[in-house]
């Protein structure tokens, strides 16, 4: 198991091994090539500020202004006959910018387009809540909130939706190690018995790998079982696999290999 | 009308047994294992069809019940993650004694292949465990082994002091 390493200040260092790695870029296009999407840009530069705006594999991609969402969304919602929010989250972006992008990614049955509008947040920015708009977002919202911990106004039950509400952290960001930190490691040990119980359970064994041969108190070898806690580091006995007891039980017949018989013909 | 004589000394005719009540109370326990409901991932998958009339558990008297009150096994079956460990424990300290657990799969023994921050790495850190069963996912044949072995251990406890509860600390 390779040890984990944070990922999120790799660019700081002195030297890295991916140096002339660039990261693929998608090709983009003006949106003036797509009638449909550009009356939708125009009707949306019309009130709001739009930052950015191009096409990208068919889909017009919108960037405006973190406390314009709601608004945004309505036009398209009313207006433009973009009539589903199929999907909404956030992405990291700390450690280059210190931000985060929320994107939202609507539907339009009617025109067969779909068009993402993008915005961004600092880390302690809270952003309006669409809830009102589509009820779908209610566990969205919810899910970037516990996954990210991005705070979302006027939503009406905010409160983590996957973790425990006790939990501390967000682990969908880009500096939460993947296998937990110190209160991840410990939370079932806490809650249950205490942290005075830390040192008799002891810390978790995160090697998955990790096999001891000659542990014959935890784990059994088919074919080779032995008493609890055996020593069996000068080699164990092959015992068959029996399937009663040496002296036999009480009312049932001990089985006997030698007198089973194997059926060769299923369908007799 | 005809006349039957039968020899009671031979031919195992005589119609009492003698044992011990040790015996006959752990040839009880171990032929009636009623299991809670405990399907937590894919290996609930494999625990319901050893339960199905296929594999069919009711041969061994292992029925599976849907509340601890009428449980004496817990076969964990899948994965536990962090927000259902107290849960797990709840439900293990509401089982009235004597009771057993069988760890069922990869992921109930040491956390598997999750090996991230909402994955208890195995669920002795919770509860305690008598047997171990290997397996992603183990299939019914293997957990009927595992039962096999679990009645084996069963007989050779002492069933007529009162059993010690287990205590994981």
């Amino acid at each position: 198991m390779r040890a984990y390493t944070p990922k999120d200040n790799v660019q700081k260092k002195s030297y890295y091994t991916d140096r002339f790695w660039v990261a693929p870029q998608v090709a983009k296009s003006a949106v003036s090539d797509d009638a449909v999407f550009a009356a939708d840009l125009d009707a949306i530069k019309a009130k709001f500020d739009v930052l950015d705006a191009y096409i990208q594999v068919d889909q017009m991609v919108v960037v405006i202004h973190a406390n314009d969402n709601y608004a945004v969304l309505e036009l398209l919602k009313n207006e433009r006959e973009y009539t589903q929010l199929s999907e909404m989250s956030a992405i990291d972006w700390l450690a280059t910018e210190g931000k985060f992008e929320i994107f939202y990614q609507m539907l339009s049955m009617a025109k067969r387009k779909r068009v993402r509008i993008k915005c961004k947040i600092d880390e302690k920015e809270a952003i309006q809540s669409v809830e009102k708009l589509f009820r779908c977002a209610d566990w969205s919202e919810r899910e970037m909130y516990d996954m990210f911990g991005v705070v979302v106004n006027n939503h009406p039950f905010m409160k983590r939706i996957l973790m425990p509400d006790d939990w501390e952290g967000f682990p969908l960001r880009k500096t939460y190690p993947l296998q937990g930190d110190e209160f991840a490691a410990w939370y079932e040990v806490d809650k249950i018995f205490g942290k005075e119980a830390r040192e008799i359970i002891g810390p978790e064994n995160r090697d998955p790998a990790r096999i001891d041969r000659y542990d014959t108190k935890r784990f059994a070898r088919l074919g080779h079982e032995v008493p609890f806690g055996t020593d069996i580091s000068q080699g164990e006995p092959d015992t068959p696999l029996v399937y009663q007891e040496q002296k036999g039980v009480f009312m049932v017949d001990k089985f006997d290999t030698q007198k089973s018989v194997v059926i060769s013909d299923r369908h007799r | 009308m005809a006349q039957h004589q039968v020899n009671y000394l031979k031919d195992g005719g005589l119609p009492v047994a003698l044992t011990t009540i040790d015996k006959v109370v752990n040839w009880g326990r171990s032929n009636s294992i009623w299991a809670l409901t405990y399907g937590l991932a894919c290996c609930g998958i494999e625990m319901m069809a050893s339960g199905a009339s296929r594999y069919d558990f009711d041969r061994f008297g292992t029925i599976f019940r849907a509340s601890p009150r009428q449980a004496e096994l817990m076969i964990v079956a899948g994965t536990l993650t962090k927000k259902h460990a107290e849960f797990i424990r709840r439900l293990y300290d509401q089982m009235t004694e004597p009771k057993w657990v069988i760890s069922m799969g990869s992921c109930a023994n040491t956390g598997g292949m999750f090996n991230t921050y909402a994955t208890v790495q195995g669920v002795d850190r919770v509860i305690p465990v008598d047997l171990y069963l290997p397996g992603c996912a183990p299939r019914p044949e293997t957990l009927q082994y595992a039962v096999m072995m679990l009645q084996q251990k069963i007989r050779k406890e002492p069933a007529s002091r009162a059993q010690k509860p287990k205590r994981l600390m």
